[in-house]
């Protein structure tokens, strides 16, 4: 998902009349669906499906979808170790209370 | 110790440019990321007294993504930059990104004359032992018998060991770490921004696309084992007997110490020169 704002030019190397602009840039979102009570959060679309955070779940908490993205398998695992959350390379889960 | 979750980490990243960003899959330049902003974050400092410079390659893409003042420079020349930005701004706390090919071949130089005169720069090293970025040409950190483009039968150069190479032009802190201990990275990002003077902070990191596919090394989860069971904490490394550590990864400070800093001595000398009382 990606949606257009505008963001001042100040700060940017241009003209003054043009730095007055506002520009558009497109920002994409992170979004985190499925199950607010879910205890790990997967942004897949920031996802690489490396599988990192699968093999280093120390509880097996987290499992893999054929595709190798990961999905989580047994919740109740969950210990909030935030070890996916430091060893994502994509910023793309979080096993934080405090998300 | 506060742990800083990952909407933290995502409120520094500069949410204008393309995510998922650039990096293959697996590759840990995301997680040494991850582990700089969390330790700025967990510091508190300020993002305006923070500079991030890098030069070219894998790992200088970084200051594309975060939302620090950031120069992304001339291949190599990151820690000449870098000493321009310290010596106009001293107050700044300048981070310096940077690879292996970048810092130990194309800016040897730069690297070897920073650390002997002790400027106070954070270079945090990204080793993944190849030229990611280019293709997989072999680096000067290529492991001998290592399999790179330009060495199709196997490198016949020995490799460089940079905290040896550091330590030697004089930097005043030296440490190593791996990708996979991402809260000892932290900390010691954390380390080495808090020391007065030229700090090295080296990280081994795993390129599964090039380096581990060439020379088959598995995928990334596997590489990332091999990073945790081929490194031994400083403190084991020198009980163990020498068969048992021959070859492994060793992780931890090697070296701290105070030594007078660059930028201190430059403003004393400017006093000096004005004909002032230097103390």
């Amino acid at each position: 998902m990606s949606k257009k704002v505008e963001k001042d030019r100040v700060g940017m190397i241009f003209r003054e009349e043009e730095a007055q602009e506002k520009m558009e840039v497109e920002i994409t979102e992170v979004k985190a669906p499925g199950d607010k009570n879910s205890p790990v959060l997967i942004y897949y679309n920031w996802c690489k499906k490396c599988g990192i955070c699968v093999a280093f779940c120390p509880t097996g908490c987290l499992g893999r979808k054929p595709d190798g993205s990961p999905y989580v398998a047994n919740p109740d695992k969950c210990i909030h170790c935030e070890t996916c959350d430091r060893l994502c390379p994509d910023f793309a889960i979080t096993g934080s209370k405090n998300r | 110790m506060a742990s800083i979750p990952q909407k933290v980490v995502h409120e520094y990243l500069r949410h204008d440019k393309k995510f998922p960003h650039v990096w293959c899959a697996g590759c840990s330049n995301g997680i040494v990321l991850g582990a700089i902003i969390r330790a700025i974050a967990e510091m508190e400092l300020n993002r305006n007294d923070i500079v991030m410079v890098s030069g070219i390659g894998c790992s200088s893409r970084m200051p594309v993504y975060i939302d620090l003042n950031t120069l992304h420079t001339l291949h190599g020349r990151a820690i000449a930059y870098a000493t321009g930005v310290k010596m106009y701004k001293p107050n700044m706390k300048v981070i310096v990104v940077t690879g292996d090919g970048d810092c130990t071949a194309i800016g040897g130089n730069h690297l070897i004359h920073a650390a002997r005169r002790n400027i106070d720069l954070t270079v945090i090293l990204i080793n993944n032992n190849i030229y990611g970025m280019t293709g997989g040409q072999a680096s000067p950190t290529t492991p001998h018998d290592a399999i790179a483009t330009t060495a199709p039968y196997g490198n016949i150069e020995p490799d460089f060991d940079i905290c040896q190479l550091a330590m030697g032009a004089g930097a005043s802190f030296v440490a190593r770490t791996t990708a996979f201990h991402a809260i000892e990275t932290q900390n010691y990002v954390k380390e080495a921004l808090n020391h007065p003077g030229f700090s090295l902070l080296e990280v081994v990191s795993a390129c599964p696309v090039i380096y581990g596919r060439m020379n088959k090394k598995g995928s990334a989860p596997d590489m990332m084992k091999a990073m945790r069971d081929n490194s031994i904490p400083l403190t084991a490394y020198e009980k163990l007997p020498k068969e048992q550590t021959e070859g492994k990864i060793i992780r931890g400070i090697l070296r701290r110490e105070i030594r007078p800093e660059y930028t201190d001595e430059y403003a004393k000398l400017c006093v000096r020169a004005q004909g002032g009382d230097n103390e």
